[in-house]
């Protein structure tokens, strides 16, 4: 495809785990490379498949600051690392001698629009776990608050400011729609939630679809991994908080988190990468977990939670705590 | 004389800058620089261990499940944990997916696209090469894209997902798999075997493993067309370009051994060194920050004492990467490691014959797919679906433990003290720790460091194509690398 004609798109890493561009290359029906040019998706660069190595790819990024090549996506994955001390040294762009910090920021203000791929380009993510040693950000917010390297005020040249594809990592999907609805002009800022990630995943919840629904309904929960109840009571699944559609859209052709038997951690939020407490456990008080569904009265919660308790039936119960089925839904007939 | 910089590299896995200095048409002297640091090491001090099974898949989107599994067995060490056969055959198959995944996309996507550069326009198999791998636009990519998918779809069943699964834990896998699943597990290993024995090596992988030393090699090259047999272009070029007369280096290999089931690994340890083959012992592992942007080390470290502590300006640094040792010397680690201490027959002679090199690490690669599928068949029938696949992964509260596995690109350990419940300390060595290390104490540099040395550089070459040979012959990981 010619790159003056195409919806031109630049993808570039820093501080992640290259993770979102590994799960992009799990997108099917059809195929990735078929997906983008049945688009008219252009890759102008992309680090894992493209020819371009050393001083051709550099010229690439020249020529696009310069204006002589159209940008019309800027895809960044991965954190920004502003350490140490703001020099933005913990990542220089390999051949440059520049920081990658420097780079997006040029980048980003000649892009028509900017992408932030998976949860560390959009919040700072896993990198920005702990003491945040390298003081990783992402591209407008460093967590739950705005800013990050771009800035709150920061709007592209097609006057939107930073999608954020947030999840760690991303669904191919989520990319491929995201990019092919700018293409057809057909997302807005009014298709943006409260973080900045596209509703047409992030409005719904993991819990949709999960698999274990039937189990969450009684209160019939697993104790230990590998066995079939609901993980929210006690192995810490945020499924029924968690802003995504991982249980109706599913992962490698039929999976999820849920579905490979362990807890949904929130991957999609910022600051997922420190919940507070262990993973893999629910925190609780007087035996109640915290964290209930964000939209439920609490009170209402832990009566109807008690109430299902005491109707489960005796298949659940045992199931729950089984890693197979042991106890078959009976037919009525015989 | 002056130092070219070459970089960024893509078709790598992270970001990766080499430099070098030339003489007499040859490269003379070179440096690998690993650009960037996250601090995981950091990151991980003070959490629940049990964390480090979300932070540390997390390190890398290519290597993700190592990572678990490297995780994994540690804290099992450290607990005294023993997985039910089940658990072990899950776990085997998640990881050989991804690592069986790893060496398609490498050497599909990211190795092949360079002999459909235009320096080559000139060679009479140009043409045909550039039609089947240029980078995108090759037929090659969309056909391998989707076999890759469809594989992976047995992450879907087993993982949840791939990238960054949970379902590796000390105990097993989370996930049970019914009677019904096994048979569809079956299902994709046959696809993938289909795509393999027709487009990859265009013969059945029973015959391609039945080849066992360099004459019969160099007899099937001739026996058939390179357009009907990815592998079989991958000889004709070695062949062509001399691939073999590259990248060599000191020619002492480590393996941490891969695929554990009941007491054995698949693919077993050690260290092959001047054609003897001798037991690994991994207390003899230090890392060197002698030329690392590194501080809070005087001397080398046994990873359980390491320290990482990044320093910007540390005099004579010139990368984020230590330089690990095994027993003060350099070794390469990886697919041809691996295969030649595990004595598979073809792999022992090309290397006694002819050491390391960029044609015969591609050899050990592809030669490993066949391998491993094999395997894989075996284990889903091993699987009992009404059996456990997991036990309980309780730690203990001062302990610590060790996991060394085989990512696609070689060797991974992890290495954790607990302290009153929590982690002390946790170090990693990544596979391209070990070939893409900086010089150590003594001066002496890595094996990519010691392999780009004599690469030819051709009339005005800035960044010669030798040279991306032979980096990507590694298959490079260098956001595992520095972590």
């Amino acid at each position: 495809m010619n790159s003056q004609s195409g919806f031109n798109v630049l993808w570039l890493q820093s501080g992640g785990c290259g993770g979102c561009s590994l799960s992009l290359l799990n997108a099917e029906s059809p195929n990735l490379v078929h997906t983008l040019e049945g688009a008219g998706i252009n890759l102008l660069w992309h680090p894992m498949l493209s020819e371009e190595s050393g001083s051709e790819m550099v010229r690439i990024l020249q020529a696009v600051i310069a204006g002589e090549i159209k940008l019309d996506a800027l895809c960044i994955e991965g954190a920004i690392l502003r350490g140490p001390k703001d020099s933005g040294r913990f990542h220089i762009l390999a051949g440059t001698g520049r920081p990658m910090l420097d780079w997006v920021r040029d980048l980003a203000a000649v892009a028509g629009y900017t992408l932030g791929i998976g949860t560390g380009a959009s919040f700072g993510g896993i990198t920005a776990g702990g003491d945040n040693p390298t003081d990783a950000c992402g591209l407008q917010f460093a967590e739950t608050e705005r800013g990050g390297v771009l800035g709150e005020a920061y709007r592209s040249a097609y006057d939107m400011p930073v999608i954020n594809v947030a999840g760690c990592p991303t669904h191919p999907n989520w990319i491929t729609e995201t990019l092919m609805q700018l293409t057809l002009g057909d997302f807005s800022e009014s298709d943006l939630d409260e973080w900045q990630r596209p509703r047409g995943y992030a409005d719904h919840l993991v819990h949709h679809g999960c698999p274990r629904n039937e189990y969450y309904e009684f209160k019939a929960s697993a104790e230990e991994h590998s066995q079939l109840g609901c993980m929210m009571e006690h192995m810490g699944c945020l499924g029924t908080q968690a802003h995504a559609d991982c249980n109706t859209r599913l992962w490698n052709g039929e999976g999820s988190c849920l579905r490979g038997g362990y807890a949904c951690i929130n991957c999609t939020a910022p600051g997922f990468q420190e919940p507070g407490h262990r993973f893999q456990e629910t925190p609780k008080i007087a035996g109640i977990p915290i964290g209930l569904p964000t939209d439920m009265p609490k009170a209402w919660f832990v009566a109807l939670a008690s109430l299902s308790k005491a109707a489960t039936p005796k298949r659940l119960r045992q199931n729950a705590v089984s890693d197979h089925i042991v106890v078959p839904p009976h037919s009525k007939k015989k | 004389m002056s130092r070219t910089i070459v970089g960024p590299f893509n078709r790598v896995e992270g970001d990766l800058e080499v430099q070098i200095e030339t003489a007499g048409g040859v490269v003379s002297n070179a440096w690998v620089v690993s650009p960037m640091y996250r601090g995981f090491e950091q990151i991980l001090h003070g959490k629940d261990p049990r964390d480090a099974l979300i932070y540390t898949p997390r390190i890398c989107g290519i290597c993700s499940v190592s990572q678990s599994i490297a995780a994994a067995d540690a804290l099992a060490h450290a607990g005294g944990i023993m997985r039910p056969k089940n658990g072990e055959l899950a776990l085997n198959l998640i990881h050989a997916c991804e690592n069986l995944a790893d060496h398609f996309t490498h050497f599909y996507l990211f190795f092949m696209p360079d002999f459909a550069r235009e320096i080559y326009c000139g060679e009479p198999w140009f043409d045909a090469v550039a039609e089947r791998f240029k980078a995108v636009k090759g037929r090659a990519a969309a056909d391998v894209m989707q076999a890759r998918a469809e594989f992976m779809h047995l992450m879907g069943i087993m993982a949840g997902k791939w990238p960054h699964t949970l379902g590796i834990q000390p105990g097993g896998s989370t996930r049970g798999i019914e009677a019904t699943e096994k048979v569809r597990l079956l299902s994709i290993l046959s696809g993938f075997r289909r795509f393999l024995e027709q487009r990859l090596f265009g013969a059945p992988l029973e015959q391609m493993l039945e080849i066992d030393n360099q004459r019969q090699l160099d007899d099937w090259l001739t026996a058939g067309d390179p357009a009907e047999s990815d592998f079989r272009r991958l000889l004709q070029l070695s062949r062509d370009l001399q691939l073999d007369q590259l990248g060599k280096t000191d020619n002492r290999f480590m393996s941490y051994g891969v695929y554990s089931l009941e007491g054995e690994r698949t693919f077993r340890s050690g260290v092959w060194y001047q054609g003897k083959r001798s037991k690994l012992n991994s207390d003899c592992i230090t890392e060197d920050i002698s030329h690392s942007w590194m501080e809070g080390q005087a001397e080398p470290q046994h990873p359980y004492h390491g320290v990482t502590l990044p320093d910007a300006d540390a005099d004579s640094g010139y990368t984020w990467c230590k330089a690990p040792r095994l027993d003060g010397q350099v070794v390469e680690v990886g697919a041809l490691a691996r295969q030649l201490i595990d004595g598979q027959p073809l792999i022992n002679d090309l290397v006694t014959t002819g050491g390391s090199n960029v044609r015969n690490r591609m050899i050990a690669r592809l030669l490993e797919i066949p391998r491993v599928l094999i395997e894989m068949e075996q284990w889903v029938r091993q699987l009992k679906p009404k059996d456990h696949f997991c036990v309980g992964s309780e730690l203990k509260r001062e302990s610590e433990g060790f996991g060394l596995t085989e990512a696609a690109r070689g060797s991974l350990g992890h290495w954790v003290r607990i302290k009153n419940g929590r982690i002390l300390n946790y170090q990693i060595i990544a596979p391209t720790t070990w070939n893409f290390s900086p010089r150590d104490q003594n001066g002496i540099g890595g094996p990519l460091e010691q392999a780009l040395i004599g690469a030819p550089v051709r009339e005005g070459e800035k960044e010669p194509v030798a040279v991306q040979h032979i980096v990507r012959s590694f298959d490079p990981c260098m956001v595992c690398t520095v972590h």
